[in-house]
């Protein structure tokens, strides 16, 4: 490697590196100094974070805002759930499951691997035949997926138990486990993010006519970032489970859509610090009105705001930096550490004056 | 025959409660490129409406007492606030963001309306006795038909020929037209934005505070929620009819309704659960092979 190019790459590589210390110093600090149930929460966050961050894969880089992608942590969630819930049970109550779900139980990796795998599957399926369309077409189609995928779920009662719980899944995601996919989905954002694809997706987002022009096909760089971003959320969608015990169809639709859009647009939809910010400012602020929800003690009296004052609060942040700061907290933009000067100008040398007027 | 008949009156019925509501989505859809989610919320809010804020198990009849035509003045009232509301507080000030960053602000909407209902009357469905004697059927030649029925397709033809009347015969009426033909021109043209926009903010009020009365009356159970479905209902319907045209809209409405019930009728056993997701279904195939939807318009220059 010559000497530019190691420091090109230290450049890319140190920022997402100081992500990754970032995320896991929280997650240490949090698991090893509180207590249980702050421990229930970091994992918790950490799946949300896995979540967001593959909804940031296709919606940061193709500028199409998905409302689907609940659907596919649906899909990935029950995978999981007949793969690791309790033979008996299954037997008893998911009659209409094939043989080999039916009769064994499957380690834990099994079932995150198989959940993933049948999300991007469905994604590629799906993705082919709507990514054709454009913008606010695309993002309805997203949506009527998540309404059917929420309606088969709901109905399908011998194989999901229709609207009630599938129960007895071992409850084996802890903070630690979250963290490893977390760091990992991290990862993989970034990659993809430097990748031929993702540049090539995000000229099709920025100019989609030159982009065509220049060779790119806009249904094949989407739906690669599609089949991806499916396939991470579906990773978030195995382990909640894993992390929950049960699922219930309703646990994926609206008001997770909702949820897991917040954080992302807060954070900043296209960048993936904007998403890791956007989770730990929703889920910081969230717990801190649960806190006030609780009841907190001054003097005499004990001050409680009423049921739901943290979703209003929420609805109203979200609005709020709509209006304020569109580009999220982050503005949208990477991580930029000091010293290392800025990444745009490590890509290519600052133009001179002449060559700015003339390329422009 | 007289099974096909049943079943297309109740289309008919059901129609006519999609098409009211894909009005009033249609409508800030042509003029704002707004989808609005939190419209559904605004139907909620206008069943609520009709009780005395408790969390208590019971609901106890406020507005719903009144005699009918104040209840309906009351709650177009009290809904037109809220949807006004919404757009002086949050709609006003993203006007050029593009329309899935403006869906978005409405699902925040949507969640603070929901909550603030919660917060206010509890999260248990409450059942409520609005108008109980509208389910008296009438039987004619072996059909049987709730008087419900009949007037949700009267309140429906009214409000839709009042609408067209407002439309097509007012000033106002042709500038809203005009500014969802070509908002940027019709400004230009001198047509005041935000008159239009309140306009259709508080027509779109009238249209969902009429809708959730039917709904409360046929269903009689109040719950946060209630309104969602009819809303994802009507928005699909505004997708199916043609995104920005009020014919559209109102086509779109009655196209969902006949499809959602006579699929009901007449799909195998099997697959009768699923019937939704057939419909859904439907809008992806239209945005596919049709995205203009049945009745286009020379608005849309985008693909929609």
């Amino acid at each position: 490697m010559t000497d530019t190019a190691q420091r090109r790459f230290l450049r890319a590589a140190l920022p997402v590196l100081a992500l990754l210390l970032g995320v896991t110093a929280i997650t240490a600090l949090v698991a090893l100094l509180g207590n249980d149930e702050m421990a229930l929460t970091v994992t918790e966050a950490l799946v949300r974070l896995i979540v967001v961050v593959g909804l940031s894969v296709f919606i940061g880089n193709s500028g199409v805002v998905s409302f689907g992608h609940i659907g596919f942590m649906c899909i990935a969630a029950y995978a999981a759930a007949w793969a690791t819930c309790n033979p008996m049970w299954k037997q008893l109550m998911l009659t209409g499951l094939p043989v080999f779900l039916q009769q064994a139980q499957y380690p834990f990796w099994v079932a995150v691997a198989g959940g993933a795998v049948l999300a991007a599957a469905v994604a590629l399926v799906f993705g082919a035949v709507i990514l054709r369309l454009s913008g606010i077409a695309a993002s309805i189609a997203t949506f009527a997926f998540l309404a059917i995928v929420n309606n088969v779920y709901s109905n399908w009662d011998s194989v999901t138990a229709g609207v009630s719980s599938i129960i007895g899944i071992p409850t084996v995601v802890g903070p630690w486990t979250g963290l490893a996919f977390a760091l990992g989905a991290i990862v993989l954002a970034f990659w993809f993010k430097g990748s031929r694809f993702g540049l090539m997706l995000r000229a099709t987002r920025d100019d989609p006519v030159a982009a065509r022009a220049s060779g790119v096909s806009i249904v094949r760089v989407r739906l690669a970032a599609f089949v991806l971003s499916a396939f991470i959320v579906g990773i978030g969608g195995a382990l909640f489970v894993q992390f929950l015990g049960v699922a219930t169809v309703d646990m994926f639709y609206l008001q997770l859509t909702f949820i897991t859009l917040a954080m992302l647009i807060i954070g900043g939809m296209g960048s993936v610090t904007g998403a890791i910010v956007g989770v730990f400012a929703v889920t910081v602020f969230v717990e801190f009105f649960r806190f006030l929800e609780s009841g907190v003690a001054v003097g005499e009296s004990v001050l409680a705001l009423p049921e739901g004052s943290q979703e209003i609060a929420l609805g109203i942040g979200m609005a709020l930096i709509l209006i304020f700061r569109p580009k999220g907290l982050t503005g949208s933009r990477e991580l930029r550490l000091p010293g290392l000067g800025s990444s745009r100008r490590a890509m290519a040398p600052p133009l001179t004056t002449t060559e700015a007027t003339a390329r422009s | 025959m007289i099974n096909f008949a049943q079943t297309f009156i109740d289309a008919l019925s059901l129609g006519s409660l999609y098409a009211l509501a894909a009005l009033g989505i249609g409508l800030l859809f042509g003029i704002l490129r707004l989808i609005n989610f939190a419209y559904g919320d605004l139907i909620t809010l206008g069943a609520y409406a009709l009780i005395i804020p408790s969390t208590e198990a019971v609901a106890t009849l406020f507005i719903g007492g009144w005699p009918w035509f104040m209840v309906i003045i009351a709650v177009a009232v009290i809904v037109v606030a809220a949807a006004l509301l919404s757009d002086l507080l949050v709609f006003r000030h993203i006007r050029r963001a593009d329309p899935a960053t403006l869906m978005i602000a409405s699902f925040a909407v949507s969640f603070v309306i929901q909550n603030v209902i919660l917060m206010f009357y509890g999260s248990r469905p409450k059942s409520v006795d609005l108008w109980s004697n509208l389910n008296y059927q009438i039987a004619v030649s072996g059909l049987r038909i709730p008087l419900l029925q009949i007037v949700t397709i009267l309140a429906t033809l009214v409000l839709m020929g009042g609408l067209t009347l407002l439309l097509k015969r007012t000033a106002l009426g042709i500038q809203m037209r005009a500014a969802a033909e070509d908002f940027r021109m019709a400004r230009y043209l001198g047509v005041r934005g935000n008159l239009v926009i309140g306009l259709a903010f508080a027509i779109s009020g009238v249209l969902a505070a009429v809708a959730s009365l039917l709904l409360l009356s046929q269903t009689g159970t109040l719950s946060q929620t209630m309104g969602v479905p009819l809303m994802l209902f009507a928005f699909i319907a505004t997708v199916v009819g043609g995104m920005g045209s009020l014919i559209g809209a109102a086509t779109g409405g009655f196209a969902v309704a006949f499809a959602s019930v006579f699929l009901q009728a007449y799909l195998p056993d099997d697959l009768r659960p699923f019937r939704d997701s057939f419909v859904f279904g439907i809008v992806i195939l239209m945005l596919l092979f049709r995205p203009a939807g049945l009745v286009p318009t020379k608005a849309l220059v985008e693909r929609v």
